[in-house]
């Protein structure tokens, strides 16, 4: 349909027809080289449908799966330990995902315009968050906020009195959040990468006409970083709507206390593989691909306020 | 503008300013490097005393807790060692090569579909896993794979990762196409370009996918756990979580021990690789 440009025929000189040139030969060897991913791509796409369908039955591993239409559902929202862990999943989420995202574009800013050591800093910065999910780190997590851990022996140095910040129901998540704070670094190192991407006259000029640093923060890097907020911001509310090992590791795979740390994924794992409820647990896999699809749907349309592109 | 004064005064202000830039920085880092620093530390000491003293430095040091841990579980250490990292080399091994051939096609090959096959790879970044856990399961059970290492291995031999294909189509994309063409005039085929001309080039972008995957894979939890229930198959977090079963005063020196046994890999690779690891991550957020 679409004509070859002109200058394209008359450099090539050969007598090529413009459809020829305007489409590149069909390479079918192609197929070859995505045949695993095409075997890969079943393996996701047939359990995809095939957890839907589960979702309306009252399978569990032994009987044939029964078609229980919306009752799954139904019992989800009159079950409290769901409702918990939809909370202790948004609190988790909803704390965490700005204060790690504020910390990790404070340090970037700071490590961005010329600090002697960068390396060494990006490095020390970066190290936790490759460690934070494994189940070492939670457990040394556990021990630094037991009853007799470090931390509790820094805040009496200060008259605090012992807190339980694993024990106590009111303070276990906070425990959990402030671990995943700590574990700002790696949306930090995006963030470095697209700082280093404004160019540095913007704020030379913005500095000759007089703007002000915080003036030239909100007119120059946000609006330029703005992209690369948002692509840290779906990262890592997906990722923490995800939230598992933490849970289970603090918790002796308990979720406690009273249900404290019972993170929606802890929930979802205990209904299938501990009680085999596994059509409940297809029931809540799907509702939390809605609630993450409606808030990563929720986030482009306001992205559309605060997003700037450059094209 | 600038009269001498004022330039003073500024210089003054932009070392002032340094100087507290580094403070931060500095007070920073002790709090993000004192709970793996006091992990060592705690493993070296005397358990009796690891709530006592709260120094970085042992007063008393004391290796008993590594030859402790090594033999507190069921098996000894090193077997969890080993079966981990046979499956992370697999992992590696697989990711390594069906990402890059999905890559080169998606990158290089036009072939009906290709732009839609791409999309659905990238559709499945957002897709929770757990959506495909219970089927997925299943078929494992059905194939009888349970209690086999088969469901953390084959399927990464499927290109499921689609971060890696993402990251590799990205970085086959940056090579100039005159490579391609060059070879294919003298001859080589579609494979042959490929396996000569593209891989050999791809080094950087395989450094970065076999450090994630080595990462990513020896920290991982949740599918040895739903996967593997006979000890002698455990990889070390789930041998580590033993600990909190045994749990008891004597043995947090161990369990701190054997955490830093854990741990040191994923630091001595991050070490080692950092180069790779920050332009990998970087790149990802970027385009």
């Amino acid at each position: 349909m679409t004509l070859a440009p002109v200058e394209d025929l008359a450099v090539s000189g050969a007598p090529v027809s413009p459809r020829k040139a305007a489409k590149p030969p069909q390479d079918r060897s192609g197929y070859l080289f995505i045949l695993p991913w095409f075997l890969g791509m079943a393996f996701t796409i047939i359990p995809f449908f095939a957890s839907l369908y589960l979702a309306f039955t009252d399978y569990n591993l032994l009987n044939v799966p029964n078609w229980i239409g919306l009752e799954n559902f139904a019992e989800m929202f009159s079950d409290d330990t769901w409702w918990q862990s939809v909370k202790v999943t948004f609190v988790y989420t909803f704390v965490s995902v700005p204060l790690s995202l504020a910390a990790a574009l404070g340090v970037a800013m700071l490590l961005n315009r010329g600090v002697r050591g960068l390396p060494v800093y990006r490095a020390i910065f970066y190290l936790p968050s490759l460690l934070g999910g494994s189940v070492a780190l939670v457990l040394l997590w556990r021990y630094i906020f037991g009853l007799n851990g470090i931390v509790n022996a820094f805040l009496g140095f200060f008259g605090v009195e012992k807190i339980g910040w694993t024990s106590d129901p009111d303070y276990a998540l906070t425990t959990l959040i402030i671990l995943h704070i700590w574990t700002f670094g790696s949306p930090m190192v995006i963030f470095l990468a697209g700082l280093k991407q404004i160019p540095a006259m913007y704020y030379e000029a913005a500095a000759i006409d007089g703007a002000t640093k915080w003036q030239q923060f909100r007119k120059i890097t946000l609006p330029l970083l703005s992209p690369i907020i948002f692509f840290n911001l779906i990262q890592s509310l997906i990722s923490s709507f995800q939230t598992f090992t933490q849970g289970f590791i603090f918790s002796g795979g308990k979720g406690g206390p009273a249900n404290s740390t019972m993170f929606y994924n802890l929930y979802l794992y205990k209904q299938g593989f501990e009680q085999f409820h596994m059509g409940y647990a297809s029931a809540m896999a799907w509702m939390l691909l809605i609630i993450i699809a409606a808030f990563t749907g929720l986030n482009f349309l306001m992205a559309k306020r605060w997003v700037h592109y450059d094209n | 503008m600038t009269t001498d004064e004022s330039y003073i005064e500024r210089i003054g202000n932009s070392r002032r300013r340094r100087f507290t830039k580094h403070l931060l920085l500095c007070l920073a880092s002790i709090v993000m490097l004192y709970p793996l620093l006091w992990l060592v530390s705690s493993s070296l000491k005397p358990t009796g005393i690891v709530f006592k003293d709260l120094s970085l430095w042992p007063a008393e040091w004391d290796l008993s807790n590594y030859a402790g841990g090594w033999t507190a579980l069921q098996f000894p250490f090193d077997l969890y060692l080993v079966n981990s990292v046979v499956i992370v080399v697999l992992s590696i091994l697989g990711n390594l090569l069906s990402c890059s051939l999905a890559a080169y096609a998606f990158a290089r090959l036009n072939f009906r579909g290709r732009k839609l096959f791409f999309a659905l790879t990238l559709g499945t970044m957002m897709l929770p896993g757990h959506v495909l856990l219970v089927p997925q399961y299943i078929v494992f059970a059905k194939l009888g794979w349970l209690n086999t290492y088969y469901p953390l291995i084959v399927p990464n031999f499927l290109a499921t990762s689609a971060f890696y294909i993402f990251l590799m189509v990205q970085f086959i994309r940056s090579l100039p196409r005159e490579l391609d063409e060059a070879a294919r005039i003298d001859g080589a085929g579609t494979f042959r370009i490929f396996w000569s001309v593209i891989l050999p080039l791809c080094k950087p972008a395989f450094a970065t996918t076999a450090i994630f995957t080595f990462i990513s894979t020896w920290n991982e939890f949740f599918s040895p756990l739903l996967y593997l229930t006979e000890q002698e198959l455990y990889t070390v977090p789930l041998a580590l979580r033993q600990f909190i079963d045994s749990e008891g005063q004597s043995q947090w020196g161990q369990m701190f021990a054997m955490s830093f046994v854990s741990l040191a890999p994923v630091i001595g690779f991050f070490i080692a690789g950092q180069k790779y690891l920050v332009k990998g991550i970087a790149t990802t957020g970027l385009k």
